[in-house]
């Protein structure tokens, strides 16, 4: 399997706080690739980065062989990149179907169309309708986004980032702040997906990384500190200190 | 594959709308029958500011742009008639063509400097674009300075007879409708929502792949070359063309027009025209504090009726 993203010794700054600190990983084709780490490790930030909104402080980011390092969000995203936010991050008062399907509007073809109404194009709306039936919002299409629940939302940020029709996926916690019932379903819609999309997961929830991925870095305080399948990041001994702290000991 | 029950919230124009449409188009009949000729101007004057709130609707309604500088385009669409009938030259395809091409650039210019900034920024560069423009006209002595100057004739169409009122004011109307058609179809276009979705998550929909500043600007230039058209008018109508025209006060009257009447609404511009004017006349039979009135209406409005009077339909409506 080839590598789909490759990171090497990428950097952040935020004055003098080093949020990412020479990161590297690697991301290959049709795995599930999670990235766990405590609380302020960076995670957010590089995803962020890898998306193109931050600046690299150093470093390099290849994305399919193509040094994709000074392109913005919108150039990345092109290429196939998608990503969703781990804060909800959609237009609140358009529905659900209205905000997928400008997603899909921005894979196919330019905007720049000031007569026809996009009500009458059936083929956007019927990969939006796809998208959303994936992640089993279909029978809330007409709902506006912000009369729908917080984990609804978080099934609309991964349908927006499926209806770009990306290559890789950067999902951004999706279960972050999710009740047990709405991760169970956020697990199975991401179980659909594997095998079939290369994806990153930033993710808290243990159960949920440890039953999906592939295989998970860590990342502290800014450094990925350990790669690998489920048993080696569970038997790792760096691993087990950053979370549990001297109690290994 | 199931159909979704609506797409797109439904925002055909209401009855309202179609109504008074209707209204304006047999407007000059009642008026002559009524003999009432003062209200044809009243009305040609409001028509052709609900074109302008037509196209800066788009923008500050449909995008999020708060621009505080549209009478800009007053003044280019006016001058684009006036220095031209002051060397003799009257035909209206050239006065029309001038005003787009020149509202167009000055939007194009202007735009690509002042879209990069948000909020109390934008409007702030917006406004001063607007009073550059005064003072340029202010400083052209030739063309009458302060004073401004008087456009002997109308522009010249073929077969249109400006000259005559009437004619003039179902000119003013068609423009209206062109506009109001145009801009609902933009609306619920690709670009449309293009603008709309940027207006709510500019952030998000660079994410999504838009690079929404060409967008933006492009909506920004549209919005100029409707108000540019409207000033063409504006000249036509008054057969007198000012710098004052792009005064300030002539900017925020817009966006008042289009607060009074509901932001991002068809009806609103309209309703907003109308609404503006006539109570701006009635208000000034009784005083010439008539502001001091119109200040508090629009404080109860802002207050109580979120949405415009366009609002208060829609929750009537409900």
């Amino acid at each position: 399997m080839s590598a789909m993203l490759e990171v090497s010794d990428l950097v952040k700054k935020f004055g003098g706080i080093t949020a990412v600190d020479h990161a590297s990983l690697e991301v290959r084709e049709h795995e599930i690739h999670a990235v766990i780490g405590p609380n302020g490790a960076g995670k957010t930030t590089l995803v962020s980065q890898l998306a193109g909104e931050l600046r690299a402080d150093g470093g390099r980011t290849r994305f399919r062989g193509e040094d994709i390092t000074s392109l913005r969000p919108a150039q990345r995203a092109h290429r196939g990149l998608a990503r969703s936010f781990q804060i909800t991050n959609v237009m609140l008062p358009m529905t659900l179907l209205e905000n997928v399907a400008l997603a899909v509007q921005a894979q196919s073809g330019h905007s720049f169309r000031f007569w026809q109404p996009v009500s009458r194009e059936t083929e956007t709306l019927d990969k939006a309708m796809e998208a959303l039936k994936v992640v089993g919002l279909d029978d809330r299409a007409d709902r506006v986004a912000s009369e729908v629940s917080h984990g609804e939302h978080r099934q609309l940020e991964v349908a927006m980032a499926l209806a770009m029709e990306p290559v890789m996926l950067l999902l951004d916690e999706p279960m972050a702040g999710m009740g047990p019932e709405e991760t169970t379903t956020m697990v199975g819609i991401l179980e659909k997906l594997k095998g079939d999309k290369t994806i990153l997961l930033v993710e808290h929830d243990m159960d949920a990384v440890f039953s999906l991925a592939d295989r998970i870095s860590v990342l502290v305080y800014g450094q990925v500190i350990a790669t690998g399948n489920r048993e080696e990041i569970q038997g790792n001994r760096d691993v087990q200190v950053a979370y549990l702290g001297d109690m290994v000991e | 594959m199931k159909t979704p029950r609506r797409y797109l919230p439904d925002s055909l124009p209401g009855w309202i709308l179609w109504g008074l449409l209707l209204l304006l188009a047999v407007g000059p009949v009642i008026i002559f029958f009524t003999g009432q000729l003062f209200y044809l101007d009243l009305v040609s004057r409001i028509m052709i500011l609900a074109t302008a709130a037509v196209g800066l609707n788009l923008i500050v309604g449909y995008g999020g742009m708060v621009s505080f500088g549209h009478a800009a385009y007053f003044v280019i669409g006016a001058y684009s008639v006036g220095i031209p009938a002051y060397y003799g030259f009257y035909n209206g395809f050239l006065h029309l063509g001038l005003a787009v091409g020149f509202s167009a650039l000055f939007a194009v210019l202007t735009g690509a400097v002042s879209l990069r900034t948000r909020g109390i920024y934008f409007i702030m560069i917006t406004l001063a674009f607007a009073q550059m423009m005064y003072f340029t006209f202010v400083s052209l002595e030739e063309y009458g300075g302060d004073d401004g100057l008087v456009i002997l004739q109308r522009s010249r169409f073929p077969g249109i007879d400006l000259e005559n009122d009437v004619i003039l004011y179902y000119a003013i109307f068609a423009v209206l409708v062109l506009a109001l058609i145009f801009a609902y179809r933009l609306v619920w276009s690709r670009f449309g929502r293009v603008i709309v979705g940027a207006m709510h998550n500019d952030r998000r929909m660079q994410s999504l792949g838009f690079d929404t500043f060409r967008y933006r600007l492009t909506c920004y230039v549209i919005s100029g070359v409707i108000c540019g058209i409207a000033g063409f008018f504006l000249a036509n109508f008054s057969n007198f063309i000012s710098p004052e025209m792009t005064d300030w006060s002539h900017s925020a009257e817009l966006l008042l027009i289009l607060i009074l009447g509901g932001l991002g609404s068809m009806l609103g511009p309209v309703i907003g025209s109308f609404f503006f004017v006539l109570v701006e006349e009635w208000l000034s039979t009784f005083t010439v504090y008539w502001q001091l009135y119109f200040g508090a209406m629009l404080v109860a409005v802002v207050l109580f009726g979120r949405g415009g009077i366009n609002g208060l339909f829609e929750r009537w409506r409900k």
